[in-house]
């Protein structure tokens, strides 16, 4: 029996998680050099296509076909054909499956899309195409079976939490988003020349899309339309909001100056780190999680020029480390009282075991996807290539991969 | 004939431009310049990342004058520019051989 509601709030949920990729296309797409804008918000859009084309194909189905092991799904809902009348979820609150394959979906296109992030203004399109299939195929279903499906070991052995997504989106992209950028390299003139974002405008409104999408992302993953979804959301915005103060306290602080592109990176981080904790924290636990994030990730984006790797826009300082400490955190202050399916954190009279829990899953999570996506990356490279070459580079990407370029700056280039 | 360059902050344009209309010069060319001088740059911060921009933004005006009202002209443009601030620009002057004007084929003297 399909309950209506909780059908409508998953659909709804799903339209919402899929606009935060043209979301992030913006957000990336303003931080970048204008020759390169168009290139840094296709790799977000030609996800959201090839994911797709995928998950329909084959993506859902070993992502949440019967269990193997604990490790992967099965094959028994290729192309989604026989999917179209059945049901998924517990007793009272079945969905259509089709509804959690879409909302499912939207999870894989946004989180392989936050990985170009890290490769900004210097991979070859085609192969970035081919790294999006690979990738979601050999790194993201596997992950997302441990951790989401049924049977997956994460979710059904050990035991650790993960509400919307902390080690399936953030750690994931985090970790992968180093081994990208260590395989990659650096982009021609890191360090020395400015790289100034060309667009603050463009990234503010594809932050506020982002932070909107979110509600369907964290709310969403309640898979239900009642209390707990209720719970996800304020937590939500609360973590967001106290994560974006902290961030711009911190820069008046240390650099003198409150920033746009600060407000809006604190605004991401809180919401990074919430993510796998929205579910099972109350509402001054996720203030806490937000002010904590906001600072700790402000600190974290400039490891990058103290060990310099390029990960050009930021996806290990704040997806990879806010999303670390959101998933600590769960240890520390998830309690019962927001959800009785969840856990009681060490503050919470609940001893460290849900920590040691928390803490392994991360770790093992954070070790696969680094090492999947150097071997991965290593292997697209020496094959059929991956980084632009030197001149293309300086040209911009738009130019040579789109031809097109993204602003008129000129009067007289085109009469 | 001379040709009076000046360069000047981008927030003082209209003092100038409506200070030589109010003197009698009848045209002007405006274009945007980047450059710098004494005033160096600024510094910007992205995600605590200090850049500095040391080509910052400035307005070139050029106008073309008889010998004689050249002097007049740099004062006007020197007397409005000014903020007593560095980075307030500069203003040269050089000769020019010849001036036509386009519509009419009119030369020198007729064609300012």
């Amino acid at each position: 029996m399909i309950n209506g509601a909780d059908t409508a709030w998953l659909l709804t949920s799903g339209a919402l998680v899929l606009f935060m990729t043209p979301g992030l296309a913006l957000f990336y797409g303003g931080m970048v050099r204008a020759k390169s804008a168009l290139n840094m918000m296709m790799m977000s859009f030609s996800a959201m296509g090839v994911v797709t084309i995928i998950w329909v194909l084959y993506g859902y189905s070993l992502a949440f076909g019967k269990d193997h092991g604990g490790l992967i799904g099965d094959l028994s809902h290729l192309g989604l054909g026989n999917t179209l009348k059945s049901v998924v979820g517990a007793e009272g609150h079945q969905v259509p499956t089709l509804a959690f394959a879409m909302f499912q979906l939207t999870f894989a296109i946004v989180t392989v899309a936050l990985l170009s992030g890290a490769i900004a203004d210097r991979v070859k399109f085609s192969s970035w195409l081919f790294f999006v299939a690979s990738w979601i195929t050999l790194v993201y279903i596997p992950v997302s079976h441990w951790v989401f499906a049924p049977g997956g070991w994460i979710l059904s052995h050990l035991g650790a939490l993960d509400f919307a997504g902390g080690l399936v989106v953030e750690i994931n992209s985090g970790a992968s988003a180093l081994a990208l950028a260590l395989v990659i390299g650096k982009r021609k003139g890191f360090k020395r020349d400015p790289m100034r974002p060309h667009n603050l405008p463009l990234v503010l409104l594809g932050a506020g899309i982002l932070w909107f999408g979110w509600f369907g992302f964290n709310g969403g993953s309640a898979l239900t339309s009642g209390a707990l979804a209720a719970t996800a959301l304020i937590n939500t915005q609360i973590a967001g909001a106290a994560a974006a103060i902290t961030w711009v306290a911190v820069e008046k602080i240390r650099d003198g100056r409150a920033t746009t592109l600060g407000v809006a990176s604190g605004a991401i981080a809180g919401l990074v780190a919430i993510t796998p904790a929205c579910g099972f924290v109350n509402p001054l636990g996720a203030m806490v999680i937000g002010l904590i994030s906001g600072s700790l990730s402000c600190w974290a984006v400039a490891l990058k020029y103290r060990f310099n790797y390029d990960d050009s826009l930021d996806v290990v300082g704040v997806h990879g480390v806010s999303g670390l400490f959101g998933m600590l955190m769960i240890g520390l202050l998830a309690t019962t009282t927001a959800n009785e399916f969840g856990g009681d954190g060490v503050f919470m009279q609940g001893g460290t075991e849900l920590l040691q829990r928390q803490t392994i899953a991360s770790v093992v999570v954070a070790l696969f996807s680094f090492f999947a996506t150097l071997a991965l990356a290593k292997f697209i490279e020496k094959t059929i290539g991956f980084r632009s070459s030197s001149d293309d580079e300086s040209t911009g990407l738009d130019q040579v991969y789109h031809a097109e370029t993204a602003y008129d700056f000129s009067s007289i280039s085109i009469r | 004939m001379k040709l009076i360059t000046a360069i000047i902050k981008p927030s003082k344009l209209d003092d100038v431009k409506s200070a030589l209309q109010g003197a009698g010069v009848a045209g002007m060319t405006v274009t945007e310049a980047s450059g710098f001088g004494r005033q160096k740059g600024h510094t910007e911060i992205y995600r605590g990342a200090e850049y500095v921009v040391d080509l910052i933004p400035k307005i070139k005006i050029e106008v073309i004058a008889d010998d004689e009202a050249a002097s007049d002209i740099v004062e006007t443009i020197s007397t409005a520019a000014n903020t007593n601030s560095i980075g307030d620009g500069k203003i040269w002057v050089t000769t020019v051989d010849s001036v036509v004007r386009v519509r009419t084929g009119e030369k020198g003297h007729d064609a300012i």
